[in-house]
């Protein structure tokens, strides 16, 4: 089988499968149970840093992606003064 | 970067420069390699008269602004230069005497076009989302941007690369590819500028101090990773010298044509779609002073836009060589493209629920509703248009010109206008605008030019593509191609008009921009008191 066919066939099923997949999974998470709170908080966020950025935190190095709070999904409640 | 090594990088650069143009094959290139020589002399002589100074400690506790203010007066230059070369266009297409001897092979219309167009895609709208990116990317991470200087040289090599390309077009430098007319010396540079600016944009997300990566930065990453992928593959070409700027594509045929509307089409979706789209969803909900009004919405938004738009291009290319199964593809995609589409500009206007009324009182905001009422106006008829029934009727018109514009004048232009306003009192520390009434102006002036632009178009593109079919009893085409250009001619001229006045409210919102940043600031404005004599 030439090449051509061979990956014709491969993208006609298997990888539009795979992306129909992705897309399908992709709104799936979004509407997942209890994510509301998540979504409202992250709409929040061009209102909570406007004039400065958030130090950094001592001690660790600031080119990692961790936070003042860590990945506690609990501290998305926090108002914008108790996260700094 | 030691003293040392900036001087004998800049020195070495200029000299390369010199024997380039010395060698060049061609104008054009020689050109080109002159400006980069004076370019590079002038970094020199600064290298040099600053060695040994020591650079100054970036504050880590502020935002990296002076770049964004600098983003704000290219895209406000480069808008009006665009503008006023598509108005000089617009009237050599009227009178074809502005086309004169003199002019012909650098001022001529086939000369003018490229420049226009890149001018307002790439030097307008491209400034306009540098600008945008840099400072959404850092208020939504609560980082300053991050590589220090990389930023500056994000800024300036852009510029370098809007100047040499715009001189290259006049002097006949182009591969003939339309939005990637630039040749493959140009290409090179522009992937290293490109690349600049999407690790500034990724190592400020990778520092971010908010768990979360906001939507809009989404949309304005996917704008630049995907942008970078359609460059370097519909660039891949093989320089004929090295001294001269004509380099052979390296695709031929039809593979070369759907790589080409590859490219062009997600130019269009990703470019002035996904960027612009990633301005939205941060300017708007600034503006109106509350969230966007459903934040799923704008993912599940992202995704299908990410997943939909990358199929739609072959749309450009019905009844050509392309396989119809393609341009099937390609149509059957634009469609669903649309309910994303859809889906994103209600999103956008709904944000508004609840402060419609700020619409009477705010011209700003009124702006970034138009420009999402022009995105949804732009969405639907785009997908219409690539069905290929009515494409048989709409290609090779003037139609096309219309929507074009409607989408570029009408969404890109307007939400660019409005971030304008809202960034540079921001940017200068002013409390508000030198001129709402300015603002005003410049909203009426543009939609009526868009409104004369767009109805003109649509009239005369869709009368021109009646004619070229019409045919007689005997079934001979009843018009020659000159009788349509004749028939023509009272929508150029409101073409040209509409043209002018979108051009007025540049010039406008310029002033005004000017006088906000650098003028005396004006006192607020307070209403008399209201005296009620007691009885």
């Amino acid at each position: 089988m030439e090449t051509y066919t061979l990956l014709r066939h491969f993208a006609d099923s298997w990888v539009l499968l795979a992306l129909f997949a992705i897309f399908v999974g992709a709104v799936l998470w979004v509407w997942r149970p209890g994510s509301r709170r998540l979504h409202d908080d992250a709409g929040l966020i061009p209102f909570r840093h406007e004039d400065r950025p958030t130090p950094a935190r001592r001690g660790s190095p600031d080119s990692t992606g961790d936070t003042p709070h860590g990945n506690d999904p609990r501290s998305f409640a926090l108002s914008p003064e108790t996260r700094r | 970067m030691g003293d040392g090594i900036r001087i004998a990088v800049w020195g070495l650069t200029a000299l390369l420069a010199a024997i380039a143009a010395n060698w060049a094959r061609d104008l054009a290139f020689q050109v080109n390699m002159l400006i980069v020589m004076v370019v590079a002399a002038g970094l020199f002589v600064r290298a040099v008269r600053r060695a040994g100074e020591a650079a100054a400690p970036a504050p880590q506790d502020t935002y990296m602004d002076d770049v964004i203010r600098a983003g704000a007066i290219a895209t406000t230059f480069w808008g009006i230069v665009g503008f006023l070369v598509g108005v000089v266009i617009a009237l050599q297409l009227a009178f074809p005497s502005l086309n004169p001897e003199a002019l012909q092979g650098i001022g001529n219309f086939g000369r003018l076009r490229p420049l226009h167009t890149s001018a307002v895609i790439f030097a307008f709208g491209g400034n306009a989302l540098i600008m945008s990116t840099f400072y959404i990317v850092q208020r939504t991470c609560a980082a300053r941007l991050w590589g220090g200087n990389l930023a500056w040289f994000v800024f300036w090599g852009y510029q370098l690369f809007i100047v040499l390309a715009a001189t290259g077009y006049l002097l006949g430098a182009t591969q003939s590819k339309e939005y990637a007319e630039p040749e493959w010396h140009l290409d090179l540079w522009l992937t290293v500028v490109w690349l600049a600016f999407l690790a500034v944009t990724f190592g400020t997300i990778l520092r971010r101090r908010e768990p979360h990566i906001y939507v809009a930065n989404w949309f304005l990453l996917a704008f630049i990773i995907t942008v970078a992928m359609l460059h370097v593959v519909n660039n891949l070409s093989i320089p004929v010298s090295i001294w001269g700027s004509k380099s052979v594509q390296l695709f031929a045929g039809v593979q070369d044509a759907m790589v080409q509307w590859w490219y062009g089409h997600n130019a269009v979706g990703f470019f002035l779609t996904a960027g612009f789209l990633g301005m939205m969803y941060y300017f708007v909900p600034k503006q109106a002073g509350r969230p966007v009004y459903s934040y799923r919405l704008s993912i599940v938004h992202f995704w299908a836009l990410i997943f939909l738009y990358i199929w739609a291009g072959p749309h450009h290319l019905h009844y050509t060589a392309l396989p119809d199964w393609a341009s099937t593809l390609g149509m059957v995609f634009s469609v669903i493209l649309w309910m994303p589409s859809w889906g994103g500009m209600i999103n956008g206007l709904m944000t508004l629920s609840g402060a419609w009324d700020r619409l009477r009182t705010d011209p700003v905001l009124r702006m970034m509703v138009i420009s999402l009422g022009f995105y949804g106006m732009s969405t639907f008829e785009g997908p219409m248009m690539s069905i290929r029934a009515v494409n048989s009727l709409s290609h090779y018109t003037d139609w096309t010109i219309g929507h074009v514009h409607s989408g570029a004048l009408g969404w890109n232009g307007m939400i660019t206008f409005a971030a304008l306003y809202f960034l540079v009192p921001r940017l200068w520390g002013r409390e508000r605008l030198h001129s709402l009434a300015a603002v005003n102006w410049h909203f009426w002036l543009a939609t009526i030019g868009i409104v004369l632009y767009a109805a003109s178009m649509w009239v005369t593109g869709i009368m021109e593509g009646l004619m070229w079919r019409e045919v007689d009893a005997n079934g001979f085409l009843v018009n020659s191609f000159a009788d349509t250009v004749a028939a023509k001619f009272p929508m150029y001229l409101i073409r040209a008009l509409g043209g002018v006045l979108y051009l007025a409210g540049a010039l406008l919102m310029a002033w005004n921009l000017w006088m906000t940043a650098f003028g005396r600031v004006r006192p607020a404005v307070r209403p008399a008191p209201v005296s009620v004599p007691a009885q």
